[in-house]
């Protein structure tokens, strides 16, 4: 064997090494995040836990009212940001021509991903909480989430819809279809599961903000339900923050509870989101 | 193709001093020609001579391309297409276009016949019926599929799939169908059937094919079309275009005889 061959064997070695290392290293970490957040919430679990508002100063009790809200936000969030999302993505990927104007669009949407929640938090006090006189509510917050999360949906409907091969677009057009008929005939429904899973992962994401609700639909304590779009709610993420800083004597193990909660809640909307796509998948194919 | 039957069928195709322009990059330029209808008239000549550009001039697939500029007189049957009052969308459903790769969208056999029909309209489920299984028919594919039409397109075999594409272009019952290189990306026998069909469609339309296969252009077609780019600081023309028969026995062009037999291209 000469020495070339045998330095290549030995960096290829490396690479598979250095590599194989790092995804290691991600998937351990991944496992004991996970698994620390289940031992440690565990024992809090309890039909009370989930069904039950809070009580005791918060030191035990259910979570139920942090529940129903961050549901309420999440859908509410969904409502505004997937119609926009969608409408923008396929604007940007069928529609816009190609120039400054549309570079600018982009630039502004890479540039509202970078923004940091908290900005986003302060904006959506100014606007709609202020402004719009829409006051501490489910309705401020949401559209303060669909602003932190219409990049994502934007930027994961143009990607989807640039996978699909413009062959098919041109059968649609030969056959005498629109543009518009080509989209949401042809195109959009090929392209749904990637749209439908980007989205997933961005509302996965607003699920467990606490900065942009925090001036904007999150209160301390409430035991009541919301009834309408205009209450102020109780949420997972900031119930976490205010029970790990502000409530003293409480058990850890509600902290972890509702931490668990959380995360399975959002892992199961991605669990869902992917069964779903691995199903599209082997219907569609190119 | 006497004079008499030219007369009373539809599907001709004139055109006059066709150019196409890419931005500033003139493409095609001169071309005119007469396009027979009820017969195979194909299109020859070396890569980016402007074959498909100037297939795209004819269904105004062209105006898809932001770039793209035709200039010249098309006409259809005496009609300008290019004119104001003609809608491309609506002429797309007369001229009809199979493409270089099968390309059937993602949903069954069925709804890919049927997609063009739906987009003019139909909705009756007899009338449909009847269009996808006579469409089938006529693209030589029904006696394979008609048990499953509710299959999803991409089970089927790639030449089932190309004349599936056949079928769904017939579907919205054209006057005339382009084809673009449609048999270069199957294994023989599929580019047998499919030559096979495209030889019985003549019967119901005009047909305009592009091909890179020397054999497959004396075999199908009536009329032979040769395109020359000598250059590429000049755009293409027309060299010649004929009966294949004579075309392919006595050209009466030098470069035409060089490309048949293979000297350059
Ligand atoms: N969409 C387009 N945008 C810009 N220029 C184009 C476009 N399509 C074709 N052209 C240019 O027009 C010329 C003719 O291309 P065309 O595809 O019509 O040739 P062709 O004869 O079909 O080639 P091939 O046999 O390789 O398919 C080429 O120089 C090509 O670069
Ligand atoms: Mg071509």
């Amino acid at each position: 064997m000469s020495r070339r061959i045998r330095q290549a064997r030995l960096t290829q070695t490396l690479a598979v090494a250095i590599t194989g290392a790092a995804a290691a290293f991600i998937v351990t970490a991944a496992l004991f995040l996970l698994g620390y957040i289940l031992v440690r919430g565990l024992p809090a679990m309890s039909w009370e836990f989930i069904s039950q508002p809070p009580r005791g100063q918060m030191k035990a009790g259910g979570i139920l009212p942090s529940i129903i809200g961050t549901l309420a936000l999440t859908s509410g969030t969904a409502a505004f940001a997937l119609p926009v999302g969608v409408a923008a993505g396929i604007y940007l990927s069928e529609y816009a021509p190609r120039g400054r104007m549309t570079r600018i669009i982009r630039l502004a949407i890479s540039n509202m991903a970078g923004v940091p929640s908290i900005v986003y938090g302060l904006f959506g006090l100014a606007l709609f909480v202020i402004l719009f006189s829409f006051g501490t509510s489910i309705l401020a917050g949401a559209l303060t989430l669909a602003c932190l999360t219409l990049p994502v949906i934007i930027t994961a409907t143009e990607e989807a819809l640039r996978q699909i091969p413009s062959d098919l677009r041109q059968a649609s057009l030969a056959l005498g279809a629109t543009r518009w008929r080509t989209i949401y005939r042809v195109v959009l429904p090929a392209a749904a599961p990637g749209i439908v899973t980007g989205s997933i992962l961005g509302l996965a994401r607003a699920a467990g903000e606490t900065a942009p609700i925090l001036f904007t639909a999150a209160v301390y304590y409430k035991r009541q339900l919301p009834t309408s779009i205009f209450d102020d709610v109780m949420v997972l993420p900031y119930h976490i923050y205010i029970l790990a800083t502000q409530v003293t004597g409480r058990p850890d193990d509600i902290i972890w509870g509702t931490a668990l909660i959380l995360v399975g809640g959002v892992t199961a909307g991605s669990v869902i989101a992917a069964t779903w796509r691995s199903l599209q998948r082997k219907k569609v194919r190119w | 193709m006497t004079e008499s039957r030219e007369q009373n069928v539809t599907g001709v195709f004139e055109l006059e001093n066709v150019s196409v322009t890419y931005g500033s990059e003139v493409a095609i330029a001169g071309v005119s020609m007469h396009i027979p209808p009820r017969a195979v008239t194909a299109l020859i000549g070396p890569s980016g001579c402007g074959k498909s550009t100037l297939l795209r001039c004819l269904n105004r697939m062209n105006d898809e391309i932001g770039s793209a500029k035709v200039r010249g007189r098309i006409t259809l049957d005496g009609a300008d297409i290019y004119a104001k009052e003609m809608d491309p969308v609506e002429l797309r459903t007369r001229v009809g276009q199979v493409f270089q790769k099968p390309n059937p969208f993602p949903m069954t056999i069925y709804d890919n016949v049927a997609y063009g029909p739906r987009t003019q309209g139909t909705r009756r489920r007899s009338e449909l019926d009847e269009v996808v299984e006579r469409s089938l028919k006529r693209a030589a594919l029904w006696g394979e599929v008609k048990k499953d039409l509710k299959k999803h397109a991409f089970e089927l075999s790639g030449g089932q799939q190309q004349r599936l594409c056949i079928a769904r272009a017939l579907a919205t019952q054209p006057e005339v169908v382009l084809m673009d290189e449609p048999a270069s990306s199957l294994d023989p026998i599929s580019t047998q059937q499919v030559e096979d069909t495209i030889a019985e469609l003549k019967e119901y339309v005009t047909i305009v094919i592009v091909t890179h296969n020397m054999q497959q252009a004396a075999r199908i077609s009536d009329l032979t079309a040769f395109m020359l780019r000598e250059s590429m600081e000049e755009p293409a023309q027309l060299v010649e275009v004929g009966e294949t028969r004579v075309m392919f026995t006595n050209p009466g062009d030098k470069r035409t005889e060089a490309y048949i037999t293979g000297r350059f291209g």
